[in-house]
Formats: C-alpha cells, structure tokens, sequence
C-alpha cells in the first residue's frame, strides 16, 4: 500500500495539475475578451507602439463615446432589452406547453411532432430567409386572406407570432429541455390534480409549471441571450431598425461615412483609419455585450446550477 | 369494475386531447411559419426568382441550378468537404474537451464558482454579431499577432516537437490542425460542458460508494461506472455540436451560399445549394447517430 506521504505528493501534484490547465484553459477563453477591454481604452498612437502590450501609456475613453453615439446606444439598448424580453417570456411558456405535451401525453403522432422540433433546428436559419421574409412581407395566413395581404415586415408580430407558436430561433432545443424536464417530475402530482377535479389546462399551470422553475429559468436565460445575440432575425424581420446586433454591424460603415463628411479621412491616411475603426469597433462590442455580462453576473449560478436539476440526462 | 373501466376511457381520450391541445401551437407554427418557407425554398431551387415591384416571379429551370452547384461554381464542393473535414477534426475534440472539462470543474476546489463562471462564458460571447465582426476586424487580428510573443500558449513549439518526431504526415497534420483549432474548440464547448456537468452531477453517489467497498481504481471507477452513466449525454452532445457547428451563420459554406445569393448567379442557385448543404448535414447526423446509439448505455 502507499504510505500517507506518497497519497500526500499525489494529491499535490493532481492539484498542481488541474491549477495548470484550469488557469490555461480559462486564458484562452478570457484573451479575447481582455483584447477588446484593452482595444477599447487604447489611443491609435499606443496601437503602433511596440512597447505597449496589454495596457495603454494614455488610456482614452473616446472610442466609447464615438461607439455609444454612433450605435445610438440608449434607443438600441431599450429595442433590444424590449425585444428580447418580449420573444423569451413569450417562448418559455410557449416551449413549456409544447415540451409538456410530448413529454407526458400519448398520442398519435407524439413522435412525429418531437421529431418535427428537431427538423427545425437542423434546418439553417439562413436556408429560409427568403422564404420567411416574403411570407411575412405578404403575410395571407395560407391564402385566407389572398387579396389583401398584410406586411408585417419592421413590426414586432413576426417575431412575436414565432415565439408564440414555438418556432423562433432554437426553439426547438427549449422544447427538448422541457421535454426531458417534465418527463422527470413525478407522475404522481397529475394524477392526485386529476383526483382532486383538475382539469387539463389547470393541472398543468397550477401543478406542473410551479414545479418546473429551474427548468423555466434555463430556458429563459438562453432564450434570453440568443435572442440578444441574434442578427440574422433581426436583419430579415425589422430591416434598419435601431438594434443593438444591428447598430453593430453597422457602426464600421456608419463611422465611415461620418469621417468622411467631416473631412477626417483621407485617402493616403486609410489604413490607418481602419485601425482607428477597428478601435472603436471594439469598444462597440464591449457596449453590446455589457448588459448581457451584467445579467449573467447576477444569474450565472442559475445557468449552472438549475441546469444540474433541469434532468437533461434523458 | 365498471367504474374503473370508465375511467380508463376517460384516462386515454385526456392523453389524446392533452397532446393536440399543448402542442398544437407548436403544429400551426410549423406548418405556417416553417414548413411553407422550407417548401418554397425547395420549389425556388428548381426556378429562377425574379422580383417585380409587388410580388416575384418563377422561371422553372429544373435541376440546372444543382448543375451549377456542384460542377460549375469554381468553390462550392471543395468549401462544404473542407467544412465536414474541419467537423471530423474538431468533433473528437469538442466532446473529449468539453467531458473533460466537466470532470475538471465537477470536482471540489478552492475558486470553483469563479472556474465555473469563466467556462461559461464563451456561450455568451461568442456568438452571433460579435463573432461576425471577429472575423472581419483584420485590424484586431495584426493587434493579436504582434503581441502573441507575450502568451504562454504558443502553439509553435508543440508544432515543432510533433515536425521533428517524424511522424507520418498525415499524422503530423492532423495534429497541427488540431493545435490550431483548440482555442475554436475550447471556446465552442460551453453548453456541452454544462450538458455532461449535470450528467455527473446526476449519478448517485451510492455507486462510487459501493465500488470503494469493492476496492476499485479511479481508473476502473472512470471506465465502468462514470463512462457508460454519462454516455447517452455524448449522444445529445454529438447531435448539438453538429448541428451548432452546421447551422453556425459564420461558417464558410454559410457565407458562400449568402454571396451566391445576394451578388452572384441568383436565387434559385443559392437555395440549390442551400439544398444540398442540408442534405449533407442530415446525412452527417443520421450516420453519427447511429454510430454512436448502439453503444450508449441507458439506465432504464
């Protein structure tokens, strides 16, 4: 057998392993994001400079200014937090019926629908854009109302009637989840509901939703994010409005412009520009992102935690 | 007796309505919202579209647009192999990384809840829009290069050690790519890593317990008891990494058929390719999840 002090070098040295990869791995992950931090304080001069790495000789904080007028940030903030609360409360309830359906009802084609969810997440958004933005632009629901279609392009109903029927952007993947959730919830809280008079619609929002919270706030918290990262919807659905994936994308050319009108931008100094561009890009990024990390600072534990519980394991 | 056969009755007329009832919603949506967009563009990648000011127009052209895609447009095949070869590459990778990083943060530490956060934090930033522009800040890239001497990672002299060993080349190449792609692999296996956490987390401790009494190794622990709990999870790892990667907006076939469609020969040639992407993608998962359900173990 080993004696204590050879278990005691083994546990070191398996310590000081996982330290190693743990502080390896996570540097790989956070280099980018201390990148763009680095990036979006960083004057142009400091770019060129070889003796500056990671931290600016002058830190500036015009590259936030010129990103937060240029994206139009307080207008594109509240579009996107309306936006994307809107589609993720509607989704999670939508995806909840849906994935309680499968999941505790025997029907015929219970195995045609579940496999139908999975369809459309393989299928690429990008696939039926076209098709999507021409069915909404003349939108007749099959013909109903051939002669005078509705465009609801630039609104929030596509978005709203997709979250609604449970055909939004992954919605399939809430589905699963809810599926294998409610398939883990004893079967023995129906049945006493359906003693006790309930009937179907009141067992499951008064019984089972309450019981399924973990599984909801994952949902929520992914739909959330997806929804918030989403440019492809947005960009086919609400052309040209402010949003902030949008904004973003935009902001390069946007910039352009604007130094061009004002005289700023000459063709000799264009790359150099482009560098000044790339700066200001990054500090457009972290203003994108920054109120998604502030969401998941304070609900991080339920993405890890409530996923533990949501019985994913199938 | 005749009570109790009522109540079956009733029993399974409720499964029947309660299933169209709760998913009902979910039914309208996909035939109105994407079963008729996937029908039309199946109808367009046989048709040339042209628009007119108030509605389109179909020109049918039979299979001339699959024609084109795949043995006139000079890139198309050669973008959708390379993209399946970089999936073989990275797919190993991904589900190896992402179990192992599970068993990683799944243990007890010092800072765990800090790990945790950090591991979890690709699934937030690398996605959508800022990957896009990722991609495109050339600046940010020349940024990154020229202060690459002060990482500690540098992927070169792993290269070189693989270079001098004389290996076989191909070999030699597959591990080159994947030193390349590790940071990409790293960063893409968020959700995965959360997907085998809760399969740890879900074995009952029971089971270490009663093999410690038997007297088993870490290794015949690994092998025999964490291994086959958590295989059915590869499975839905397998699935969601395909299709992540597949339906990934920024990956090249993607972009390819985009360019196809908004500046190049049109419509109806982009959906054809659009087309046979799916159809390889389907293909891919059909044989993935074969190969791998047969040997996953379930509890039940």
């Amino acid at each position: 057998m080993f004696s204590l002090r050879q278990v005691r070098a083994g546990t070191v040295f398996m310590v000081l392993c996982r330290t190693v990869l743990l502080v390896g791995i996570s540097y790989v992950i956070l280099v980018p994001v201390f990148l763009r931090i680095s990036q979006s304080i960083m004057p142009v001069e400091d770019l060129y400079d070889q003796s500056v790495r990671w931290i600016p000789r002058s830190p500036t904080l015009s590259h936030f200014k010129m990103a937060w007028t240029h994206m139009k940030y307080l207008t594109a903030l509240r579009n996107s937090v309306l936006l994307a609360t809107v589609v993720s409360v509607v989704q999670v309830i939508s995806c909840a019926m849906v994935g309680y359906g499968l999941a505790r009802f025997h029907f015929p084609g219970n195995g045609l629908v579940f496999a139908m969810t999975i369809f459309t997440l393989v299928v690429p958004p990008k696939i039926i854009v076209v098709p999507t933005y021409l069915n909404f632009r003349y939108f007749n629901l099959l013909g109903l109302l051939k002669d005078n279609p509705i465009n609801l392009i630039g609104t929030y109903w596509p978005f709203i009637l997709l979250a609604l029927t449970a055909n939004g952007f992954r919605c399939g993947l809430y589905i699963f989840v809810m599926r294998q959730f409610f398939r883990g919830m004893p079967r023995e809280l129906e049945e006493a509901a359906y003693i006790d008079g309930a009937g179907l619609i009141s067992t499951f929002t008064r019984v089972m939703l309450p019981g399924a919270v973990p599984g909801l706030i994952v949902v929520f918290l992914f739909s959330f994010v997806w929804q918030w990262n989403d440019y492809q919807y947005i960009t086919m659905l609400m052309p040209g409005k402010t949003f902030l994936t949008y904004m973003l994308d935009q902001l390069l050319p946007t910039m352009a412009n604007y130094m061009g009108a004002t005289d700023q931008i000459t063709v000799s100094a264009g790359f150099a520009d482009n560098h000044y561009l790339s700066l200001v890009n990054s500090a457009g990024m972290l203003l994108m992102i920054a109120p998604l990390l502030l969401l998941y600072a304070f609900t991080q534990r339920y993405f890890v935690e409530s996923i533990e519980r949501t019985g994913l394991i199938g | 007796m005749q009570t109790k056969r009522r109540f079956r009755w009733t029993f399974e007329r409720r499964q029947k309505l309660g299933g169209f009832l709760f998913t009902m919603p979910f039914i309208v949506g996909f035939v109105l919202f994407f079963l008729v967009p996937f029908a039309q563009a199946v109808i367009f990648s046989f048709n040339e579209l042209k628009l007119t000011s108030t509605t389109y127009e179909l020109v049918p052209k039979g299979v001339s647009n699959y024609e084109y895609a795949l043995f006139v447009h000079p890139s198309f095949v050669k973008q959708l192999t390379e993209l399946m070869g970089d999936l073989l590459v990275e797919m190993p990778l991904i589900l190896a990384f992402s179990f192992f990083a599970a068993t990683l943060i799944n243990q007890k530490f010092a800072g765990r809840g800090l790990i945790r956060v950090i591991f979890f934090l690709p699934v937030i930033y690398s996605a959508g829009v800022i990957q896009k522009l990722e991609v495109e800040d050339y600046s940010a890239i020349m940024f990154a290069t020229s202060r690459r001497a002060a990482s500690f990672l540098s992927s070169d002299s792993i290269k070189a050690l693989f270079a001098a060993a004389h290996l076989p080349g191909a070999l030699t190449r597959y591990v080159n790519a994947m030193i390349d792609n590790l940071p990409e692999v790293i960063r893409s296996s968020g959700v995965q890593i959360l997907i085998f956490l809760a399969g740890l987390q879900s074995i009952p401790p029971e089971i270490y317990e009663a093999a410690d009494v038997e007297g088993a190794t870490p290794w015949e622990k690994f092998w025999l008891i964490t291994f086959p709990m958590v295989s059915p999870l590869i499975l839905t790892n397998l699935v969601y990494t395909i299709i992540d990667s597949f339906t990934d907006m920024n990956n090249n076939v993607l972009r390819l058929i985009e360019e196809v469609l908004w500046r190049g020969y049109g419509y109806g040639a982009s959906m054809a390719m659009a087309m046979l992407y799916f159809g390889a993608v389907s293909l891919i998962l059909i044989v993935a999840f074969a190969l791998v359900s047969r040997r996953v173990f379930y509890r039940n």
